[in-house]
C-alpha cells in the first residue's frame, strides 16, 4: 500500500433492495486513521451504504477498495477478517448469550497492522461491560447493548471499523460516553466511518463529513466548509443538535 | 411395583435413540433453520451402516466401534447432502427446503433397498450384553441398563459442545442472527455444514444404538420421523433439554400404552401432544419465536389477474378435448385421467392454502384420506347410497379442518406445519388402531360407486364435473375479496390486522376450504378404487401433494392442478421402473436447484425470453 493511499475507497457504488434502487453512485474515500461521519435525513441510505462496504448487501455496480484490495463481491465474512469491523445500528447483541460469549462470537486472531485487542482492553474502554461479563446480553441496558456492540467488533482487531448511528437512542450521559470511546479508537490508530444524523456528536468526533441524500453524496468536506455553507445543511439534513 | 419399575426401565432405554435423533434436529433446525425432514433416513441410515459394520468388525471392541464408526459415517453423508443440495436453499421458503429434504428421503430410500435388501434385518446383540438383569424379580435386558448410561453420557457432551466451546458459542449466536455471525467474520459455511454433521451424526450414532434392540427395515425412516416430530414439538423446537425431557416422556408412555392400552399407543402419543400444545403453544421448554416467513420468497409477486380471453379460449377448448376423452382414448386413458382429475383438486387445495394464505400444511392427507374414509365408513357400514356419502365427505373434511385449524393456527411458521402433520399422524393413528369400525391395516373395501356411476366413462364425467368445478371455484376465490384479503394477511399481516382484517379467522376459513375440497378429492378417490387404507392418510401422502404443488409452482395460480397433472402421470410412468424412488428423488432434488419456480412459473419465464409474452402487458402476463 503505498503512502497516502485512501484506507477505504468506495467508487461509485448503486445498491438496490430487490428492484427498489437505494444508492446512486456513491463515492468517497478515507484515509487511514480519519474519522469520517457519513450524515443525512432518515432514509438518506447511510445504513445501506455501510452495508454495500461490509457485503451485506453487496451493491450491484461500482467498486469497493479496503487496502488496497478490491473487495466487491465478498461474502461479509472475508470482507470482516480482512479487517473491516461493522458496528449495526440495530444493536444487534446475541441477547440468549452472556456478555463474554458475545465477545467470543467476534473473536479473531491479531492481525497485522491494526491495534490488537483484548477482553481486558475492551473493558476498559466500557467499564460498564466489565461487572456485566456474566449477564446475558437482553438484561443489558440499551446503553450497555450499543457499547457490547462495538467492543464485539473490536474482539476481531479490525483496522477500520463502520459504526452505524452510535447515538441513536442511548441516553445523553451515554452519548458523552460514546464520543470519548470513538475518540479513543482515533487515538489507538483506528481509521473510523460512523452514520449520524445527531450533527454535535459527528462534530466532537469527526474529522470530515460526507453528507448522503437520496441515494447520492451532496457534500464532502470539512465541519469548516460545511459551517460556511449553511443552505447545504438545510437541504440535506435534518436540523437537529447544531 | 417391580414391573412398573422394569417398564419405566425399557422407556428410559427407548428414549435413547428417540432424543439423539431429535436433538440432531432441533440443533440444525436452531442453526440452518431447515427442518431436516431426511432427519429419519440418516437415523436409518446409521441402523443399515451399523449393521455392516458389525459384521466385520468383531467382538466387543468392534461393536461399539461399529456404532461410532456409523456416527461419523452418516454424520459425513450428511455433510455431503448439505454441501450439495441444502446450500442452494437456506434462503428459499419452507416448502422449497421440505421438498429438497424429501427428494433425499426417496433416494436414501432406493440406495438402502439397492445395497441392503428389502427385508428386515435383525441386529446383532452386543457382546456381554445379552443377558438380563433381575430388577425386583423383573427381567431388564443388560443392554437396556447401557443405553440408559450412554444416553446422559450423550446428553453431557453435546451440552457441553454447545454450552462450554466457541464452537458451541457461534452455533448459538447463528441460531439467532446468522447474519450478524457472518459480519463478524465467522465462515458461515463451515458452521452450516459442521451442524449438519453433527445433527446426522447423532442421528446414525441413534440409529445404530438401537440395532439390538430393534434391527433394521425400510420403513425406519417415516416411522421415527413422526415420533420425532411429537418429541420436538413436545419439547420446543430448538431446545436440547426440552428434546431429552419430551423423549423419555414419549418413550415411557409408549412403554405403558403398549400393556395397558394396546389398542391406543400411537393415539396416546399424540393426544399427549396436542394436550400439551393446548397448554404451551411453543413446547414444554420452547420459546415463543418467529419462524421465518412462509410460501413466498424473493422479487416482489406479480399480481395475479383474471385471465385474459386467449387463455380462457385455450382452456375451454383444452377442456373440451378432454371431456372428449372417452370418445377417443382407450379405456385405461379413462381411468388414468380419473385419477388424475381427482389428485388435481387435492393438490389444488393445498396449493390455494400455501399460495394464497401461506399457510404450508404438512398434513393435508388428513382431509384426503378423512373424506375417503367418511365416504367408505358411511357405505360400507352404514349403507348410505353414493350421492350422500359423497356430500358427506366433504363436508366432514371441511369440520376436521376447522376443529384443526383451529388449534394449529395459533401457531404459525414451522410449528404450524407441523401441528397439521401431528393431527394427520393422529387421525393416520386413529383409522389404524381402532380396527374394529375402521377395518384398520385392512383397510374398508367394496365402496362402489351407485349404478348411474359406475362405469368407467360415466365415473370419469362425474370426476371431472367435481374436480373442475372445485378447481374454478378455488380460481374464483382468488379473485374474490377472500382471496384478497388472505393474500393481504400472508404479506403483511400486522397491516391487514390494523385495516380490521380478522388474520385468523380468514385463514381458518381458508383452511377449512382447502380441507373441504381435499376431502371432496378424496370422496371421488375412494368410489373409484372401490377401497381404501390407512396409507391415503401417510405422512407421505401429504408430502405428494406437497411436491406437487412445489412442482406446479407456489406462485402461480395454475401451479396446483398443472403440478398434480405432471406428477401423478409422471408417477403411473416411472413406478413401472425398478428404483423410481431414486430417479424421482433426483428429479426433485434438481427441480428444487435448477427451477425454483416450478412448471408454470419456469415455463412463463421460457415464454417470456422467448419473446412470447412482454413485461409490461397485463393482458398477457396473467398469473395463469
Ligand atoms: N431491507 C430493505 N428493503 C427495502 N428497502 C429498504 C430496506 N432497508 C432500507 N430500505 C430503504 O432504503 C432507503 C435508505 O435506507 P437506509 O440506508 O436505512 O437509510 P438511513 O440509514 O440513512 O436512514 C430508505 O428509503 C429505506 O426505506
Ligand atoms: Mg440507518
Amino acid at each position: 500500500m503505498a503512502e497516502g493511499a485512501p484506507m477505504l475507497e468506495v467508487a461509485d457504488i448503486a445498491t438496490f433492495y430487490g428492484r427498489a434502487q437505494v444508492l446512486d453512485g456513491v463515492s468517497f474515500s478515507v484515509a487511514p486513521g480519519e474519522v469520517v461521519a457519513l450524515l443525512g435525513r432518515n432514509g438518506a441510505g447511510k445504513t445501506t451504504t455501510l452495508k454495500s462496504i461490509i457485503g451485506l448487501v453487496p451493491p450491484r455496480a461500482g467498486r469497493v477498495t479496503f487496502r488496497g484490495q478490491e473487495i466487491t463481491g465478498w461474502p461479509s465474512y472475508r470482507i470482516a477478517r480482512a479487517g473491516l469491523g461493522y458496528v449495526p445500528e440495530e444493536r444487534r447483541i446475541f441477547t440468549q448469550l452472556t456478555v463474554a460469549e458475545n465477545l467470543e462470537v467476534g473473536r479473531q486472531p491479531p492481525r497485522e497492522g491494526a491495534v490488537g485487542w483484548s477482553e481486558d482492553a475492551l473493558f476498559e474502554l466500557f467499564p460498564n461491560l466489565a461487572e456485566r461479563r456474566g449477564n446475558l446480553g437482553k438484561a443489558l441496558s440499551g446503553g450497555e447493548q450499543q457499547m457490547l456492540t462495538i467492543a464485539r467488533t473490536l474482539m476481531g482487531n479490525p483496522a477500520l471499523v463502520l459504526l452505524d448511528e452510535p447515538s441513536e437512542g442511548i441516553a445523553p450521559v451515554i452519548v458523552a460516553q460514546m464520543a470519548r470511546a470513538v475518540r479513543r479508537l482515533k487515538a489507538e490508530g483506528l481509521t473510523v466511518v460512523l452514520s449520524e444524523q445527531n450533527l454535535a456528536f459527528a462534530r466532537a468526533v469527526a474529522d470530515r463529513a460526507v453528507i448522503l441524500d437520496h441515494g447520492r453524496v451532496r457534500f464532502d468536506d470539512s465541519f469548516a466548509a460545511l459551517d460556511a455553507r449553511p443552505e447545504v445543511r438545510d437541504a440535506h439534513l435534518s436540523v437537529s443538535g447544531a | 411395583m417391580g414391573l412398573i419399575l422394569a417398564q419405566l426401565l425399557t422407556g428410559l432405554a427407548n428414549a435413547g435413540a428417540l432424543f439423539m435423533v431429535a436433538s440432531g434436529l432441533s440443533l440444525i433446525f436452531g442453526v440452518t433453520r431447515i427442518v431436516n425432514f431426511a432427519h429419519g433416513s440418516f437415523y436409518m441410515l446409521g441402523a443399515y451402516v451399523g449393521y455392516s459394520l458389525m459384521q466385520v468388525l468383531p467382538g466387543a471392541v468392534g461393536f461399539w466401534g461399529a456404532i461410532l464408526l456409523s456416527g461419523l459415517v452418516v454424520g459425513l453423508i450428511g455433510a455431503l447432502v448439505e454441501v450439495i443440495v441444502l446450500r442452494r436453499v437456506y434462503a428459499a421458503p419452507e416448502l422449497f427446503q421440505l421438498v429438497a429434504t424429501f427428494g433425499v428421503i426417496l433416494v436414501v430410500q432406493d440406495l438402502a433397498l439397492a445395497i441392503w435388501g428389502p427385508t428386515d434385518l435383525l441386529g446383532p446383540r452386543a457382546p456381554g450384553l445379552r443377558g438380563v438383569v433381575r430388577v425386583m424379580g423383573e427381567p431388564v435386558p443388560q443392554y437396556d441398563l447401557a443405553l440408559i448410561a450412554i444416553t446422559p453420557v450423550v446428553a453431557l457432551a453435546l451440552w457441553y459442545l454447545i454450552a462450554r466451546t466457541r464452537v458451541g458459542v457461534l452455533v448459538r449466536a447463528a441460531t439467532q442472527d446468522r447474519e450478524m455471525v457472518a459480519a463478524l467474520g465467522v465462515n458461515q459455511r463451515w458452521l452450516f455444514t459442521g451442524t449438519f454433521f453433527l445433527g446426522c451424526a447423532l442421528a446414525g450414532l441413534g440409529g445404530a444404538l438401537q440395532l439390538p434392540k430393534g434391527g433394521a427395515d425400510l420403513l425406519m425412516d417415516f416411522t421415527i420421523l413422526a415420533q420425532v416430530f411429537v418429541v420436538v414439538v413436545i419439547g420446543g423446537m430448538g431446545s436440547l433439554p426440552g428434546a431429552l425431557l419430551a423423549s423419555v416422556l414419549i418413550s415411557v408412555l409408549n412403554v405403558f400404552g403398549v400393556s395397558y392400552l394396546p389398542q391406543s399407543t400411537l393415539v396416546l402419543m399424540y393426544v399427549v401432544m396436542v394436550a400439551v400444545l393446548m397448554w404451551r403453544p411453543f413446547g414444554l421448554l420452547g420459546r415463543a419465536e418467529v419462524a421465518g416467513e412462509l410460501g413466498q420468497v424473493g422479487a416482489p409477486e406479480e399480481p395475479i389477474r383474471p385471465a385474459g380471453w386467449p387463455i380462457r379460449a385455450t382452456v375451454a377448448a383444452a377442456l373440451a378435448v378432454l371431456a372428449a376423452l372417452p370418445f377417443w382414448g382407450s379405456p385405461f386413458s379413462v381411468v388414468l385421467a380419473t385419477d388424475i382429475l381427482i389428485f388435481c383438486l387435492f393438490a389444488a387445495s393445498l396449493h390455494m392454502l400455501i399460495g394464497l394464505g401461506g399457510l404450508v400444511s404438512f398434513g393435508h392427507a388428513a382431509f384426503w384420506g378423512g373424506g375417503a374414509y367418511v365416504a367408505a365408513l358411511l357405505v360400507a357400514r352404514l349403507d348410505v347410497p353414493m350421492e350422500v356419502a359423497m356430500l358427506a365427505a366433504p363436508v366432514g373434511a371441511g369440520l376436521a379442518a376447522l376443529a384443526v385449524g383451529w388449534i394449529a393456527l395459533r401457531a404459525s411458521g414451522v410449528y404450524f406445519a407441523m401441528l397439521t402433520l401431528a393431527f394427520a399422524q393422529l387421525l393416520w393413528s386413529l383409522v389404524l388402531q381402532w380396527g374394529a369400525v375402521t377395518g384398520g391395516d385392512d383397510g374398508i373395501v367394496g365402496v362402489w360407486p351407485a349404478d348411474w356411476a359406475s362405469g368407467n366413462t360415466a365415473y370419469f364425467y362425474l370426476a371431472l364435473a367435481l374436480s373442475v368445478g372445485g378447481i374454478l371455484a378455488l380460481r374464483h376465490m382468488a379473485h374474490a375479496p377472500l382471496g384478497y384479503a388472505l393474500r393481504a394477511a400472508r404479506d403483511a399481516p400486522l397491516r391487514a390486522e390494523a385495516t380490521g382484517l380478522h388474520t385468523r379467522r380468514l385463514q381458518l376459513v381458508a383452511f377449512a376450504l382447502a380441507g373441504t375440497l381435499a376431502g371432496l378429492a378424496g370422496g371421488l378417490f375412494v368410489f373409484s378404487k372401490g377401497s381404501v387404507f390407512p396409507n391415503e392418510l401417510e405422512i407421505s401422502r401429504s408430502f405428494d401433494a406437497l411436491i406437487v404443488v412445489f412442482l406446479g409452482g407456489v406462485k402461480t395460480l395454475s401451479g396446483g392442478w398443472v403440478g398434480g397433472a405432471v406428477f401423478e402421470s409422471a408417477e403411473d410412468l416411472l413406478t413401472r421402473f425398478a428404483f423410481w424412488r431414486l430417479t424421482l428423488g433426483l428429479l426433485i432434488i434438481a427441480v428444487v436447484i435448477v427451477a425454483p419456480e416450478g412448471i408454470v412459473g419456469a415455463a412463463r419465464g421460457l415464454a417470456r425470453r422467448a419473446g412470447l409474452t412482454r413485461d409490461a402487458d397485463p393482458a398477457r402476463e396473467d398469473a395463469r
